[in-house]
């Protein structure tokens, strides 16, 4: 593989993509909301029961690319157990690391998640990492009609 | 024209000099990507020979001026230079007069003229149209829209798996309430070439008319609309290595003339009163506003460029590059090819086990190779396979082996990511 492909396709994608974390639908989940992009057809389910403001748990289903698949499972693992505060707030953070030509954020903090800074560099895959994050807004926005990206 | 009499009529030609060719195509000889560009996209648009580009130049440089108005010298020249690209788009689909070649913005616009216009003033509830199960959106959408305006009824013709229309069902849809027959010549997502002459035989028996959507079939192999016989056919300058923004309406003399305008403005009228206005002759009546002058004359050339080439050998060359390329992609592991009609056009739509075409548009873009990924404006023929997408390549006259083995070359990259 080439270098270049290395930053986008990271292991890290790649292993989230075959196996993705947090698949499958939750029983009596408190909202769901799918999200959509016409574009490429990826089509997820986001699924999340509270306690009170807490994630208590948080999962996904349907079908995608590798960008989109991978991007759901991480960003499933990163929130479960935060508050819908503290989600919004990834959720921002996330929003600059994947379209900010040079974000001002601390790497570090974003853990595995920084896998997916790369497809900044591919602007027609944005839509594909951000299709779950833009789902996961309109569901703490209250929206429960399904979201595309176009 | 079916693919054995296309390879008969070429066997009587020989050269064909792949090296000047590519030589003709400045935007060929970059790199994308650190790579050799690897241009497999010719089904969306395909690119500009120099002769073309050179026409372009000349025209904003010398004689840029509107047409059909002015007494002074540029304005006579740009009128010349349109209306001669008109005559050469005329012998080129070998219509009966420039009275019947139509200039429009493209496909898309030639085909919502033909729903407007000839569809809007002749239709009724209950009348029916027949499309088929491998339309572009656009030979699909412009028929909702005209069965919400009129309350026709849209009848759609299903393919098999190998993606071929079903001709025993489409004889079984035609009817006493069809009222026009709309069908693709070569489909963009799949390749396949309709058999175009017993679909319009069958609607002829029943005095039915027949549009055809050559947008991907005019770059590809010769067209005679008379020996056709249709009665509309539909094409897109952009793909035939002309400019973006220019298309073509062929229609028969009859029906064109009893259509009434579609979209009002100047060049369609002859006279302009508050009480009366009258329209101007063919072609002009379905010609409103200043058109792509540049693009027209530019599309002019683009016909010269393939032309001196010559059609059948263009499409016996893309033939066999499409055997190759057909042979040596069904040996991948875990590569399917959707859609292989046996009478098929230089497209290879494709799909890979547990990796989705993005990944794989992506990959291969960073090994210089460009193709298409997506749904290719034909929902209804992802659905029918139950694919969201597929990555396609789609072959031109100056594609090479080399390209092919470039692209078989990137595609076990994508697997080695993937892996």
């Amino acid at each position: 593989m080439s270098i270049d492909m290395k930053d986008l396709y990271q292991d890290v994608i790649v292993d989230h993509n075959r196996t993705p974390r947090n698949f499958g639908k939750i029983d009596h989940a408190d909202v769901s909301l799918e999200g959509y992009n016409p574009l490429c057809g990826d089509r997820l389910t986001l699924y999340i029961k509270f306690d009170n403001d807490t994630i208590t748990d948080i999962s996904f289903d349907g079908s995608g690319c590798a960008i989109s698949v991978a991007s759901a499972s991480l960003m499933t693992e990163a929130l479960k157990g935060k508050t819908t505060e503290q989600a919004e707030k990834v959720f921002n953070d996330f929003h600059h690391l994947i379209t900010d030509e040079e974000p001002e954020l601390d790497i570090e903090k974003f853990g595995k998640l920084a896998a997916l800074a790369g497809v900044r560099d591919y602007p027609s895959r944005i839509k594909c990492a951000s299709l779950c994050w833009h789902t996961l807004n309109g569901l703490l926005e209250g929206n429960r009609s399904s979201i595309t990206t176009e | 024209m079916t693919a054995k009499s296309l390879m008969k009529q070429a066997t009587q030609t020989v050269t064909y000099d792949i090296e000047k060719i590519r030589d003709d195509f400045p935007i060929l000889k970059q790199q994308v990507n650190g790579k050799p560009l690897v241009y497999l996209d010719n089904g969306a648009t395909a690119q500009k020979p120099q002769q073309v580009i050179e026409v372009l130049d000349q025209y904003y440089r010398e004689y840029n001026s509107n047409i059909h108005r002015g007494v002074h010298t540029l304005s006579e020249k740009a009128t010349g230079a349109y209306e001669a690209a008109r005559l050469k788009i005329k012998n080129f689909i070998n219509a009966e007069s420039i009275q019947q070649v139509i200039l429009t913005s493209g496909t898309t616009a030639s085909i919502n003229l033909v729903a407007q216009s000839y569809g809007r003033s002749t239709l009724k509830q209950g009348d029916e149209i027949i499309i088929t199960e491998m339309e572009h959106h656009s030979n699909i959408v412009p028929w909702q829209m005209l069965c919400e305006q009129t309350g026709a009824k849209l009848k759609v013709v299903p393919i098999n798996d190998k993606g071929e229309l079903i001709m025993e069902e489409y004889e079984s849809l035609l009817n006493d309430r069809t009222r026009l027959v709309a069908v693709v010549h070569i489909s963009n997502a799949l390749g396949t070439i309709n058999p175009v002459e017993d679909i319009i035989k069958l609607a002829h028996n029943r005095g039915i008319p027949v549009l055809l959507d050559g947008a991907q079939a005019v770059p590809h192999c010769p067209v005679d609309v008379q020996a056709l016989d249709c009665d509309f056919y539909c094409f897109s300058g952009h793909k035939l290595f002309g400019p973006t923004g220019t298309g073509v309406l062929y229609g028969k003399k009859a029906l064109l003339e009893s259509m009434p305008p579609w979209q009002g403005g100047g060049d369609m009228i002859r006279t302009v009163r508050f009480d009366e206005t009258t329209y101007n002759d063919l072609p002009y009546k379905f010609e409103a506003g200043t058109p792509d002058i540049a693009g027209v004359i530019g599309t002019g050339a683009a016909i010269d460029y393939v032309s001196a080439i010559g059609m059948d050998n263009i499409a016996h060359y893309e033939s066999e590059l499409l055997a190759y390329a057909t042979e040596i992609m069904s040996a991948i592991d875990g590569l399917t090819l959707v859609g292989t009609a046996d009478n098929k056009a230089g497209i290879l739509s494709f799909v890979m086990k547990d990796i989705h075409p993005h990944d794989i548009g992506t990959i291969l873009d960073q090994h210089g190779v460009a193709i298409r990924t997506g749904h290719h404006c034909a929902m209804p023929v992802m659905e029918r396979y139950e694919i969201p997408a597929t990555a396609r390549a789609s072959l031109a006259l100056y594609n090479t082996r080399d390209d092919i083995d470039h692209l078989v070359e990137a595609i076990n990259n994508v697997r080695k990511v993937f892996a």
